[in-house]
């Protein structure tokens, strides 16, 4: 029986175990959603604006580690996406995103609601394919998926004109396998490169583990935890890395890097040898590249070769599966002498007294760090936690202990706005078992408040931790420190009643303007079990984000809150930013 | 330093343009830029010359080893190889200048592919440097029209971008 172009590729995507797309429908994708609409196994989510259909996809693929799956429609569907597409590709999320296209027939002719979709996206996605052929449908899915959740993964977006969605063929069977002979993923390591970096392992007195997001997304947490606990090294992990090593573990130093810890960032700049898995160096982990751990050897085990030595020289490239190539180091680390590095852990305790995550509380003022640390208590840690962009995040981040992967999720390269919500409902449908909040601000929540109504619509209970100091907060704290105090449009004027808007869409809206209700509304908040609940905080307007290290500095010219002073800033550092 | 990029991949569309997006996106300088398909109709190869030092380089060709269209990368440059560009250039030739640029043709064994009255076309294959050396011979007020194709290159002796691949 013949089938048109648009059946057989909902049946690709039956066949990849899809169950869940979020999209939004327009004309040139009307065809597939009429064979959605026939599909039982497949779920659609409608979301309200196509942003959120891709931070939606992408919370599900960080929280479950399945493929999320978007499809907009050609034109502004595409476009709007496009933010969402660069915050995965950014993050290295795998994802497949459907794109409508106008008729094949009107390609080139600026046809209503035309774009080239590939043209645009070619810079922010992995890979991507414009289908010509109504016979190219099922492989060119295949490769898709292949694509994006092999190697280094990130998003792979298919165009498909209207046309070839309508033509019918003879189905061909969906293929078992991909053979593609320019697309080779690397998986183990060379073991002349797993023997050097024992050899170094074995000779490091002051040795630091430093693991990134690569540790999640490649599911090595539980190698990076038999390794470090095997050699009793200190570990420290970037932002997209939290939750690989547990953060509770007296071998954990916490994050490091611009708001790392004090010990983090000591230990990085006075180690000898630096185990690097699955982090790419980034500038807000690094500081000055110039100052950046000069005494060490460093190995870097990553799978993207591209990545090797992008930013910072390093010692010895393992390029590969950072899974596989962690448990054949366990395995030779096994027969190799280790040095006592006992002298090196009483130093790192010495950093760790210092409490650079200590902060003042006021009488009567809501300090950020005790939301957290609440939802911490009342969560019990066990929270799937989403964020924004902004002081919150990096508070989220400091004083939240995550001990398990796949718990915090927030975009970590792109730094997108508006990303927290729709994460967490795609986190939500992803773990329907687990507690979600999504911790945010009073700026970004606003820029993706109209999904509340797809989280009505498809309960998915969700808890908003606002907090809302009136502020874009880091914003303001840049100016305060670099800008002497010239605070330009960083204030939030004509704010909406936070709770009004929620209950007008049907959740629950609670303010908490004083400190002995936040633990209360908070455990309310979770009691509710089948609502999501958006607790509007109001948190101390002038508090910073510390410890910090200014731009330009290097990890051991770090401020701590309320000791230091912020160090005047060169036109160097400021480029920095 | 000059260096040529010799970059064997999927003869398809969009492939060029992945590829010059990758230098534009990220800064990087090209000096010439030559593709056509092999022998092989699903294989293209792509000539990029860039001008850049070699850190700037090694970062290119693992960039451009990512991308999902490029089977082979090799930086020619780094062994022995053989270079070529074609030019086609005309001028404006009277009484006056006819017996210098006569002169340089013989020199550079080039080949005139047109004559008419006042105007010769000439065709001359080589190094870049040869090319650039020629024109610089000629008298600059003369010349009415340059095309180069850019630098075409291939290993010397025993490797191969193709075979193998």
């Amino acid at each position: 029986m013949k089938l048109n172009g648009a059946q057989i590729l909902v049946n690709s995507l039956k066949s990849e175990g899809v169950k869940h797309i979020f999209g939004y429908p327009g004309g040139a994708v009307l065809h597939i959603y009429d064979a959605l609409n026939a599909c039982d196994e497949i779920e659609h989510i409608l979301v309200r604006h196509e942003q959120g259909a891709a931070h939606a996809a992408d919370g599900y693929t960080r929280a479950s580690g399945k493929c999320g799956v978007t499809l907009v429609t050609s034109g502004p569907g595409i476009t709007n996406a496009v933010t969402g597409i660069a915050t995965a590709y950014m993050d290295s999320i795998p994802m497949v995103i459907i794109s409508g296209q106008v008729p094949s027939a009107l390609i080139g002719n600026d046809a209503f609601q035309e774009v080239d979709a590939v043209g645009i996206t070619r810079s922010c996605v992995k890979h991507n394919f414009l289908i010509k052929n109504i016979n190219q449908i099922v492989n060119t899915i295949k490769k898709a998926f292949h694509i994006a959740t092999t190697g280094r993964p990130g998003p792979v977006l298919i165009d498909i004109p209207k046309d070839i969605t309508i033509a019918t063929v003879e189905p061909k069977p969906y293929p078992n396998s991909v053979e593609m002979r320019s697309y080779q993923v690397p998986s183990r390591a060379d073991s002349a490169k797993i023997n050097a970096a024992a050899d170094l392992i074995s000779l490091a007195k002051c040795p630091i583990v430093y693991s990134g997001g690569g540790c999640i997304i490649g599911n090595a947490d539980q190698e990076l935890r038999a390794f470090t606990r095997q050699l009793g090294f200190p570990i420290t992990q970037t932002l997209m890395g939290l939750g690989a090593y547990p953060a509770t573990d007296k071998q954990s130093l916490g994050m490091l890097g611009m708001h790392g810890t004090y010990e983090a960032n000591m230990a990085m700049h006075d180690a000898d040898c630096v185990i690097a898995a699955g982090v790419r160096f980034d500038d807000r982990v690094t500081a000055n590249i110039d100052k950046f751990c000069p005494n060490a050897k460093i190995i870097h085990i990553d799978i993207d070769p591209s990545s090797i030595s992008k930013n910072v020289a390093v010692d010895i490239a393992i390029v590969g599966d950072v899974k596989l190539v962690l448990s054949d180091l366990i395995v030779k680390m096994k027969t190799k002498f280790i040095q006592d590095i006992s002298l090196w852990w009483l130093q790192i305790d010495r950093w760790r007294s210092v409490n650079s995550l200590a902060y003042q509380t006021k009488l009567g003022i809501i300090k950020p760090q005790t939301v957290i640390e609440t939802l911490y208590e009342v969560t019990k840690g066990n929270a799937i936690v989403t964020s924004d962009v902004g002081q919150h995040q990096m508070w989220a981040a400091q004083y939240y202990q995550f001990d398990y992967p796949r718990r915090w999720i927030n975009s970590g390269g792109l730094g997108t706005m508006g990303f927290g919500l729709p994460a967490a409902m795609g986190a939500k449908l992803a773990k329907p078992e687990l507690n979600v909040a999504c911790v945010t601000g009073e700026g970004s929540i606003q820029m993706m408040t109209q999904e509340l109504s797809t989280m009505l619509q498809y309960a998915t209970p969700v808890k908003i931790i606002n907090l809302n100091n009136g502020y874009l907060g880091m914003v303001r704290q840049w100016q305060e420190f670099f800008y002497e105090k010239r605070y330009s449009m960083s204030y939030m004027d004509a704010l909406p009643n936070f709770v009004k808007l929620a209950e007008s869409y049907g959740h629950i809206g609670i303010k908490v303007e004083k400190e002995q209700d936040l633990k209360p509304a908070l455990i309310e908040a979770f009691k509710q079990k089948d609502r999501t609940v958006f607790l509007d905080i109001l948190t101390d307007p002038t508090e910073n984000v510390f410890p910090m290290i200014p731009s330009g500095a290097g990890h051991h010219e770090m401020l701590l809150a309320g000791r230091d002073e912020m160090a005047s800033m060169n036109d160097d550092g400021l480029n920095l930013v | 330093m000059r260096h040529i990029i010799s970059i064997l991949l999927e003869n398809e569309a969009g492939a060029l343009s992945r590829v010059a997006g990758l230098f534009s996106a990220r800064g990087f300088n090209i000096e010439s830029l030559t593709v056509v398909a092999t022998n092989d109709s699903t294989l293209s190869r792509m000539t990029i010359v860039s001008i850049a030092d070699d850190g700037i380089i090694e970062k290119i060709v693992k960039q451009l080893n990512k991308l999902i269209d490029v089977i082979k990368v090799t930086d020619l440059t780094a062994t022995e190889h053989i270079e070529r560009e074609l030019l086609l250039v005309k001028v404006n030739v009277n009484q006056q200048t006819q017996v210098n640029i006569d002169k340089q043709i013989d020199a550079f064994s080039c080949k005139l592919v047109d004559v008419s009255e006042d105007i010769y076309t000439i065709e001359l294959a080589g190094k870049s440097k040869k090319i650039n050396d020629f024109l610089a011979n000629l008298d600059a007020s003369k010349i009415l029209d340059v095309s180069r194709t850019g630098v075409t290159g291939i290993c010397m002796k025993n490797r191969n971008l193709t075979k193998g691949a």
